[in-house]
């Protein structure tokens, strides 16, 4: 069965598909994935090349500001690297992020495509709960769930991913909802194909273009939680670094070294404003039906 | 009108209900659960554990549980502190007023200035303005709360020294004079998320509304283009923005929570969180269910008031 997305002729490039080419005519969205791309190879290969590790405790070099001398973001109360413990530190970030949005996509998206395809009242239940979720400040879900289980990373994942999956389900809800009356559903349960393979073989690769752009901003959304929670001393505990644990005690520094509280504000902006702005790209370059900017 | 009325009003206790099942959920999935408090203290005997348990009732059916918790939580028995043993409610109900004031003018601040960038940006698309505005709006959306509040801290407190650092008012001077001083940063701080999310929605509003005929007619008739954005384009963007306020409610408690942290404002947030270290369950449950109840009122006076306001569910 052909999808209806434009997914361009197997025989062209790949450059020369229309989807890219919209992509990469959005400027933002094209830095957005320049930054993210450099953010993730300093992270995964920076503390490889600096000389520094992020665990060695330096009493002597305490609280030193970031360009002087040889730490190059300075250095934290206990003296670590800022600049390795940054990187090491996004590695878990960006880890917990990526697959805490693959959990809550799957989810999401099971959810909404029998949610979507089956109606009625199935469709509401599963709606209903949708919104149950939704009525919760998330913070407060988090919080609660975090000190109900334990801190680890994979936990965080789990729990971050069980407040991000309703957005999803409520975006392939409706795209499943209105593809259910086109044509290629209904030979398709004329053919006496099962309800199954319709919803998961038929319907799910054409709202493949609306899963990819949540998905890419639930990414986002996962990166600034974890650092909340982390902040809040509930996330990623120490010594394991997280962006969001290294602004946790930065607040009683802030006199003296304004610098511990700055950086990884700065590099958590970085990357979620990536993932925003690529998320943005996404969505106008698969929607048919945008204006032409 | 009546019967969306009535309808509506039936999805807010279904939601409830739902709400209750998760929360309920939650309680018992803290370890320990209702007995935690018991399991603090050592010189317990797991027998005498398992008398306690017996007696509160835990070792009834879970769904026989709930309904007695449910119940109980309609009656306003929301349980007892376990720090200080006051009632649950009246100790939520102490801490409500600050959270409320933060959020309100947190809101009048984002829905004030963002309503007027989203406005100009839609009118002057493309220009210089509206493109530092949309991917400022989409900076803003990116950077925790809890950042742009110590960098004003920062910047206001100690560089400056223009804005006190933190709590509701400085000890000794009581006056409304003093709280507005230490009212600014924490509520301007909550607003910059919010000040992006509406330009974003107003802009989106706005130029869906100038694409409509009556402004067509309207520019046809020579009313002036600034009556026309003014009256007629922006008076249709009022009814979405009531729903959106609705929606908006749950992220302004989480910014909330935040910014009180921070800022160490004695609302809801930082009780959630001194009660969280505590290990006060009940407090916690207590908050998390409020919350819940709060966004779901809210929306339901929204979704009211919409219903008031707009002819064609008034009229229906």
């Amino acid at each position: 069965m052909t999808t209806l997305t434009a997914a361009g002729a197997p025989q062209s490039a790949w450059w020369r598909n229309r989807v890219v080419r919209r992509f990469l005519g959005h400027r933002l969205a094209v830095v957005g994935l320049v930054m993210i791309t450099l953010l993730s190879l300093a992270c995964a290969l920076g503390p490889h090349l600096l000389p520094y590790d992020s665990l060695q405790i330096d009493l002597h070099a305490r609280f030193a500001s970031p360009l002087t001398g040889d730490h190059y973001l300075g250095t934290d109360p206990l003296g670590r690297d800022l600049a390795t413990r940054l990187l090491m530190a996004g590695r878990i970030s960006l880890l917990v992020g990526f697959f805490s949005m693959l959990l809550a996509t799957l989810a999401g998206t099971l959810v909404g495509v029998v949610a979507g395809y089956m109606g009625g009242w199935v469709n509401s239940v599963l709606m209903r709960t949708v919104d149950g979720f939704l009525s919760f400040p998330t913070l407060f879900l988090l919080l609660a769930l975090a000190v109900a289980l334990k801190p680890s990373p994979t936990m965080i994942t789990v729990i971050i991913a069980l407040t991000s999956w309703m957005t999803v389900a409520r975006i392939v809800a409706t795209e499943v909802a209105s593809l259910k009356e086109r044509e290629f559903v209904l030979a398709g349960r004329m053919l006496g194909l099962s309800r199954a393979h319709i919803m998961f073989r038929e319907i799910l690769p054409n709202v493949m273009g609306p899963i990819i752009v949540a998905a890419t901003l639930t990414v986002a959304r996962a990166i600034l939680l974890e650092a909340y929670i982390s902040f809040l001393g509930f996330g990623i505990q120490p010594p394991l670094p997280s962006w969001g644990n290294m602004l946790n005690g930065a607040q009683q520094y802030l006199d003296r070294s304004p610098w511990l509280a700055i950086i990884p504000g700065l590099a958590i902006a970085m990357a979620v404003t990536s993932f925003n702005f690529i998320g943005d790209g996404l969505r106008d370059a698969l929607d048919v039906r945008s204006e032409l900017k | 009108m009546v019967e969306f009325l009535l309808k509506r009003f039936m999805q807010s206790i279904v939601l409830l209900v739902i709400v209750s099942i998760i929360g309920f959920v939650v309680l018992n999935l803290i370890p320990g659960g209702p007995i935690a408090q018991y399991a603090l203290d050592s010189g317990m005997t797991q027998d005498d554990k398992e008398r306690i348990a017996a007696q509160l009732g835990l070792n009834r059916p879970l769904w026989v549980q709930y309904l007695e918790w449910a119940w109980r939580l309609l009656q306003g028995d929301w349980g007892t502190s376990f720090r200080d043993g006051n009632q649950v409610f009246s100790v939520v109900a102490r801490h409500v007023p600050a959270t409320l004031l933060l959020m309100g003018s947190a809101s009048v601040i984002a829905v004030s200035i963002g309503t007027v960038i989203g406005i100009r940006g839609a009118t002057h698309r493309h220009s210089v303005f509206d493109y530092i505005a949309t991917v400022g709006a989409m900076v803003a959306l990116s950077i925790p709360t809890f950042w742009f509040g110590l960098v004003g801290i920062y910047v206001f407190s100690l560089e400056l020294g223009w804005l006190p650092a933190g709590n509701m008012y400085t000890i000794g001077d009581g006056s409304v004079l003093n709280h507005m001083h230490h009212l600014i940063m924490p509520s301007v701080v909550l607003a910059l998320v919010h000040i992006a999310i509406w330009s974003r929605f107003m802009r989106a509003a706005t130029i869906d509304a100038m694409g409509q005929e009556f402004v067509k007619t309207a520019r046809a008739k020579g009313v002036s283009e600034r009556r026309v954005v003014m009256k007629h384009v922006v008076g249709n963007a009022l009814l979405p923005m009531i729903t959106l306020a609705g929606v908006q409610l749950p992220s302004l408690l989480t910014g909330a929570l935040v910014t009180e942290t921070v800022f160490t404002w004695p609302g809801m947030g930082r009780l959630f969180l001194d009660s969280l270290s505590n290990s006060d369950y009940p407090v916690v449950m207590g908050l998390l269910m409020f919350s819940a109840l709060l966004t779901i009122v809210g929306n339901l006076i929204a979704d009211i008031v919409v219903a008031m306001v707009d002819p064609r569910i008034r009229l229906a």
